[in-house]
């Protein structure tokens, strides 16, 4: 069995795989993706601690992420196609307009 | 004081009628035309004179000095004070609320004509409503607080009655000028009033006269001195004393009703009424009373000889308003209040009489003022040659005319009374005879003589209609039979107005009761000086017309001096009014702007230089954000971790 450090550390090694991502893509998509990416590594770390504690309110707690997760989904392609056609780019650093 | 009160419940009403016109010509005037202002401008202040004879025979019935009084509404109370909305007739109220819904509904009917053709007709009526409604506060109130409220309302409208043609820059700062130095008047009033009831101590929680002439007698005699002369500035500034006089004759650009009116029958007299009002107050202190008593001659005479070479009809009366006015103080200073509010009363009656008699004057000349382009009119206006003949034997002192039997008595009592004295007699009666000589030359040059008038002004000229001429005539009455009111004593039925009055004046009538071999000498001594003054103008004006030019050319420095008015105005401009605007530009440039405004300013200033550091942080990157917030969770779980 492998040991609960290894999905941990895997776990962590997604996570800031996806916050690099957020943090410096200009890209929205991208950006949306990096997100996804670090739900999933939160969603890795509770299956992981769940199977050792043979608990399962962290397997429940992962169906409720992903299904929050597939909504924001939604919802969030839904706002970068509507930001297309206003702005014909999906490029962050474009929409800055709620600054002093 | 007085020996009871009797509550009533419709004294209110005498000053709510004029109130009531006020909103009615101020809001629905200009819509509902002329017709609606004519019946119920002068219509409120004839329901107000109504109900001032009913509380007048109401007092006459009820026991000798007794008071009416109508507790309106409690005002103002804070801690130990307590202030009542208060109306009261006493027999000092009586005579003023008489008078000024008298004299002021037949000025008010008056108007209704001379104002005919004028557009703010509403707004003149409204004006002159707000007036007659402040004053009659004024000589009603039960209290100091209350009278003050009064006193400053009527400064208010005279301003704004001064002005009425204000798109005449000079009305404006005539205007302006009446209001500023009332302002200096008013100061000293408040200053007085604030010792007063500083020092009244703990026991008085209303200030009504009563009250406070009950417990004036705890005040130590040096603070009734102080408290005496303050509100004598006060009294100065309103009645146009020495030396705030200044303002009265430039108040002559307001409209010749309101001249008449506010100018000479009813404002002006209320720094007299309010020395009345506290005569427990003064005849404590002597030295007011004697420093009230000099100023008042001093300025009789003083008026009256600038009255003589004047040239505008209004400044001739403006002036000698002034001089009566001096008389009225004279004789509150020798402690003859009664003798004060009879002269109030007869002069209100030929002084109103005089300004609408000259009103008709410059109404028929199509709005001339200067007596040298006038003469003969009498051909034309008959009526009101008749009764402005009438109003100038009054003011002169002929016997059997009004003014006769009230400046006889202050006369009297000047030199009689124990706080009078020969030198006051004196100056009293030299002004007598300017008196008379200036009303008789202004007569003269007005109504007798050849015209001076261009010939198309004398095709023009009218008497006025109707409705000016029945006041005139009517004021004319008053102007004889008003005297006879207060005879003097052991003449048929005596001076009833000096025992109506006695309850408020508390038996102070400033002199002996039995001297009667020196009244007449007194009497005849100023009959004398009247007639001297009437056949000097007589001789300077009709016997021989040249002789007032040769005279002024041969005495050219002092007729200088005196037609420019002794130069007064140029002195206070120099003394008082450049320093304080100087002052005043000082404190606007140096204080003002740059202390209040700068620290007001610069506070706003570093606030927004501060924000304008740390709005920066506000990029609109949605990554910046993202990586503070990451920054923060990190700081936050690190504590936790580690700390």
């Amino acid at each position: 069995m492998v040991p609960t450090e290894f999905i941990v550390a895997l776990s962590a090694a997604l996570f800031s795989i996806g916050t690099v991502g957020v943090l410096t893509r200009r890209n929205i998509i991208v950006i949306f993706m990096s997100i996804e990416l670090m739900l999933n590594a939160v969603n890795l770390a509770f299956v992981a601690f769940a199977r050792q504690l043979h608990s399962m309110d962290g397997q429940v707690i992962v169906f409720f992420v992903m299904t929050v997760a597939a909504a924001e989904a939604a919802v969030g392609l839904a706002l970068i196609i509507s930001a297309f056609r206003n702005r014909e780019t999906i490029n962050v650093n474009e929409f800055n307009l709620l600054r002093w | 004081m007085t020996a009871d009160l009797l509550t009533v419940n419709y004294l209110w009403l005498i000053p709510a009628f004029p109130l009531l016109g006020v909103v009615f010509n101020a809001a629905l005037g200009a819509r509902l035309g002329r017709g609606a202002v004519r019946l119920v401008g002068p219509g409120v202040v004839g329901l107000s004179f109504a109900a001032a004879v009913y509380a007048f025979f109401q007092l006459l019935g009820a026991e000798h000095g007794a008071a009416l009084i109508n507790n309106v509404y409690p005002w103002i109370t804070v801690g130990a004070l307590h202030l009542d909305v208060a109306f009261t007739i006493d027999p000092l109220s009586a005579v003023m609320v008489l008078v000024v819904t008298g004299v002021g509904f037949l000025i008010h009917v008056y108007s209704t004509g001379y104002m005919a053709e004028d557009a703010g007709y509403a707004r003149y009526f409204a004006y002159l409503n707000l007036f007659t409604f402040a004053m009659l506060v004024l000589v009603m109130a039960d209290n100091l607080v209350l009278l003050f409220v009064g006193w400053e309302g009527v400064g208010l409208c005279s301003y704004l009655l001064i002005g009425f043609w204000y798109e005449n820059m000079d009305n404006a700062i005539a205007g302006k000028k009446a209001f500023v130095v009332n302002r200096v008047g008013d100061a000293g009033f408040l200053l007085g009033l604030f010792l007063l009831y500083w020092h009244l101590g703990s026991g008085v929680h209303g200030l009504s006269f009563r009250e406070v002439a009950a417990s004036v007698g705890n005040i130590s005699p040096e603070v009734i001195t102080a408290i005496a002369l303050l509100l004598f500035v006060g009294a100065t500034g309103k009645s146009a004393q020495i030396p705030l006089y200044v303002w009265l004759p430039d108040a002559m650009a307001g409209p010749t009703p309101v001249s008449a009116l506010i100018h000479a029958a009813t404002m002006v007299t209320a720094g007299v009424y309010m020395i009345a009002r506290m005569n427990f107050l003064y005849i404590l202190s002597p030295t007011a009373l004697t420093v009230v008593a000099t100023i008042g001659g001093l300025t009789a005479l003083f008026a009256a000889t600038i009255g003589l070479v004047q040239n505008d009809i209004k400044k001739v009366l403006a002036y000698s308003t002034v001089s009566q006015l001096g008389y009225m103080f004279l004789a509150l200073g020798v402690g003859a209040f009664s003798a004060a509010i009879f002269h109030l009363m007869t002069h209100a009656f030929f002084k109103a009489l005089l300004f609408l008699g000259a009103g008709s004057v410059i109404h028929g000349m199509g709005g001339e003022q200067d007596i040298r382009k006038m003469g003969g009119l009498r051909r034309w206006m008959p009526i009101t040659h008749t009764t402005f003949l009438v109003a100038t034997l009054a003011i002169a002192g002929i016997p059997g005319f009004a003014g006769f039997f009230s400046k006889d008595e202050i006369l009297f009592k000047a030199f009689a009374s124990e706080h009078g004295s020969p030198l006051l007699w004196g100056v009293g009666a030299a002004g007598a005879g300017l008196t008379a000589f200036y009303m008789t030359r202004l007569v003269l040059l007005t109504f007798y003589g050849t015209c001076r008038a261009s010939h198309e002004v004398q095709h023009h000229i009218h008497e006025s209609p109707s409705s000016m001429t029945t006041p005139l005539l009517v004021l004319a009455v008053l102007s004889v039979v008003g005297g006879y009111v207060g005879l003097p004593a052991g003449w048929l039925w005596g001076n009833r107005f000096d025992a109506f009055l006695a309850p408020v004046f508390g038996g102070h009538h400033g002199g002996q009761e039995h001297a009667v071999a020196l009244e007449y000498t007194l009497m005849a001594a100023s009959v004398g000086i009247a007639l001297l003054g009437i056949a000097v103008a007589y001789v300077m004006y009709v016997v021989s017309p040249s002789l007032p030019e040769r005279l002024s050319t041969q005495l050219r420095g002092l007729y200088e001096v005196v037609l420019n008015k002794y130069f007064v105005d140029e002195i206070y401009e120099g003394v008082v009014v450049a320093p304080t605007v100087r002052l005043s530009n000082w404190l606007w440039r140096g204080f003002d702007v740059a202390v209040i405004d700068g620290a007001v300013n610069g506070t706003a200033g570093a606030v927004a230089f501060n924000s304008g550091l740390w709005r920066r942080l506000e990029s609109g990157n949605v990554q910046h954000y993202a990586l503070s917030f990451l920054v923060g969770v990190v700081v936050i779980l690190g504590y936790y971790v580690w700390g």
